[in-house]
């Protein structure tokens, strides 16, 4: 039985939660008898995703759905084509399919598993066993070992929990390259229930937020949209991402795909800075596997401090400028 | 036009959750319950739709204990129509759920199901997908806006990793609703005294042909590891001295 990863892509590259996803599902792999790794690409002229996929180390199929109904990820097309692989005579069967806990994921993931009348298993942080994980709930206030009696676990990863598997040409010869073996699949035909509009993307040119070494967030405190520039310009000398509490959001100082928390984005980074964010559960749920959490707060008891290694008591609007100029002079 | 709203009873998100002594799941005795968060925000949404004239019946269904009753009210007394309780102390989870929810969908043919994105006690985010699937029905998760357009059609703008995403889906349709598609209401008193009159029709998953059949079994539950207590630096100065030279971050 082969485990089945499902890419996260934008058609062009291959987003980093998936080489987490690949490091969860070797873990799978290490307590199966055989325990294949195929990666399932679907897209539209995503002919590089193929490419950057054949560097991938410990794959032993490319699977790939190409065709104009995948240009936009539907979740009502592509649960189909999915579960048409496990439950096709002429492909292998799958004992697990499994693919980042990002909004993709959690959008057509539950419909693999109901159409094939199996649990899913949400967001898992660690691997146990072949049917055995854990994972948070209540916004991580505790961890739930989970054992799945399903023959085909569906499961999601947060990708913040397992270290990206190396994307190097090094890591696997050309001979080995050339003999990856890329099928070819046929699309199943589109829902005709669903239809895409449009994106309205947030174009940055630093580094994305779950993926980040260093990532400076604020809150209500920022007061309003200007002000974050102070945030940007001191992101811009640490080479951090930009993130933000759910109040920032809700106040409209910043986007949506900003948020950092249980239902925003969780994260992971060396080091995460949070900038007047008094520290609500639902935001520390987002920031605990952070390796160094600096808080810089105007408020003593904000709860923030009681989780953050290094805390500064202190109004932000002298403090901003202030650590900016003090890291551009260390640089 | 008819919405139906899903409705899960859970743990207030203001109470601090804690671990029980031996370790099966989380302390519930004496525990404020409410209605999950997201589902307030469903039907609040149902509630505008009925109010500007784009849906004519706001029905909320809940799986859960009796208790949940108090839920249904208070749905009730934000503006919904009646309620249907699907009766039962068992823990149900989010495939049976969907199955049961189905049943619901069959009885009533709504033209919309509005679920919240995910429940606070779970954190699964899984139902109202699995119902789609189930239903057959297109699906819009994670929405901050819904528009209704040419007739049977929605327009759902989905709050995505990346920013935004507007589709546009066939009714009958299943949207589940994130944080900023609306604030919910606080009831009136008026509106909870008139909610005591409004009916909740009790049932049972066997009564609706559902047998609950759990797949995964909960082994452990933990506390998370307790991150160690840090210190208060005086000025920027040291804390940039105590990032490089002890955390050695930057």
């Amino acid at each position: 039985m082969a485990i089945l990863i499902v890419a996260e892509h934008d058609n062009h590259t291959i987003q980093p939660a998936t080489l987490s996803v690949l490091t969860a599902a070797s873990e799978i792999a290490t307590h199966t008898s055989d325990g294949e790794l195929h990666l399932l690409i679907i897209g539209h002229e995503c002919e590089s995703v193929v490419e950057i996929a054949q560097s991938i180390a410990g794959l032993s199929q490319i699977l790939v759905a190409d065709h104009q109904i995948y240009q936009s990820p539907l979740a009502e097309n592509i649960a189909p084509i999915i579960v048409s692989l496990v439950q096709s005579k002429t492909q292998d069967q799958y004992s697990h399919i499994i693919t980042s806990a990002g909004t993709a994921g959690k959008d057509y993931q539950p419909r693999v598993a109901a159409m094939l009348d199996v649990a899913q298993i949400s967001d898992i942080i660690s691997v146990e066993s072949v049917d055995t994980f854990k994972r948070p709930i209540y916004a991580g206030n505790a961890i739930a070992t989970v054992q799945s009696s399903d023959v085909i676990k569906v499961i999601t990863v947060r990708s913040s929990a397992f270290p990206p598997v190396p994307l190097t040409a090094e890591s696997v010869t050309t001979e080995a390259l050339n003999q990856m073996p890329v099928v070819e699949l046929a699309p199943q035909a589109a829902s005709g229930k669903s239809e895409f509009i449009k994106a309205e993307l947030t174009q940055s040119s630093r580094p994305e937020l779950t993926t980040a070494k260093v990532v400076i967030s604020g809150g209500r405190g920022m007061q309003n949209t200007d002000n974050f520039e102070l945030l940007y310009t001191l992101a811009d000398q640490l080479n951090a991402a930009v993130g933000a509490s759910r109040a920032a959001v809700d106040a409209g100082f910043v986007a949506n795909d900003l948020q950092i928390g249980q239902t925003g984005k969780i994260i992971a980074p060396d080091l995460y800075i949070a900038v007047g964010i008094s520290g609500a559960i639902q935001h520390i749920a987002g920031i605990t596997g952070s390796k160094i959490i600096v808080a810089i707060n105007n408020d003593p008891d904000a709860p923030i401090f009681d989780v953050a290694d290094y805390g500064l008591v202190a109004d932000l609007f002298d403090v901003l400028p202030e650590l900016t100029a003090a890291l551009k002079a260390k640089s | 036009m008819k919405i139906l709203v899903a409705v899960k009873r859970v743990v207030d998100h203001k109470v601090n959750v804690r671990v029980n002594a031996d370790e099966t799941g989380i302390e519930t005795a004496n525990v404020k319950m409410a209605i999950n968060p997201f589902c307030e925000i469903a039907i609040e949404q149902a509630v505008r739709f009925k109010e500007q004239g784009s849906a004519d019946e706001v029905v909320l269904v809940c799986i859960g204990p009796k208790e949940a009753d108090v839920q249904l009210r208070a749905g009730l007394a934000l503006g919904a129509d009646r309620a249907i309780l699907v009766r039962t102390d068992e823990e149900v989870q989010s495939l049976d759920v969907a199955k049961l929810l189905h049943k619901i969908v069959q009885e009533e043919l709504p033209d919309l199901v509005l679920l919240g994105k995910q429940a606070i006690d779970t954190d699964n985010n899984q139902t109202g997908q699995m119902l789609a699937a189930l239903t057959g029905m297109p699906q819009g998760t994670f929405a901050s806006n819904i528009v209704f357009t040419v007739p049977n059609r929605v327009k759902v703008t989905r709050e995505v990793d990346g920013g935004l995403v507007t589709l546009a889906l066939n009714l009958p349709a299943v949207i589940t609703v994130d944080l900023r598609l609306n604030t919910p209401r606080y009831a009136s008193l008026p509106n909870i005294m008139k909610a005591k009159r409004k009916v909740i029709t009790m049932t049972a998953p066997k009564d609706i042909g559902v047998n609950l059949s759990p797949r995964l079994t909960t082994l452990r539950v933990e506390s998370p590891p307790v991150r160690q207590p840090g210190v208060k630096v005086e000025n920027v100065t040291d804390l940039v001295d105590k990032l490089q030279q002890q955390a050695k971050v930057i």
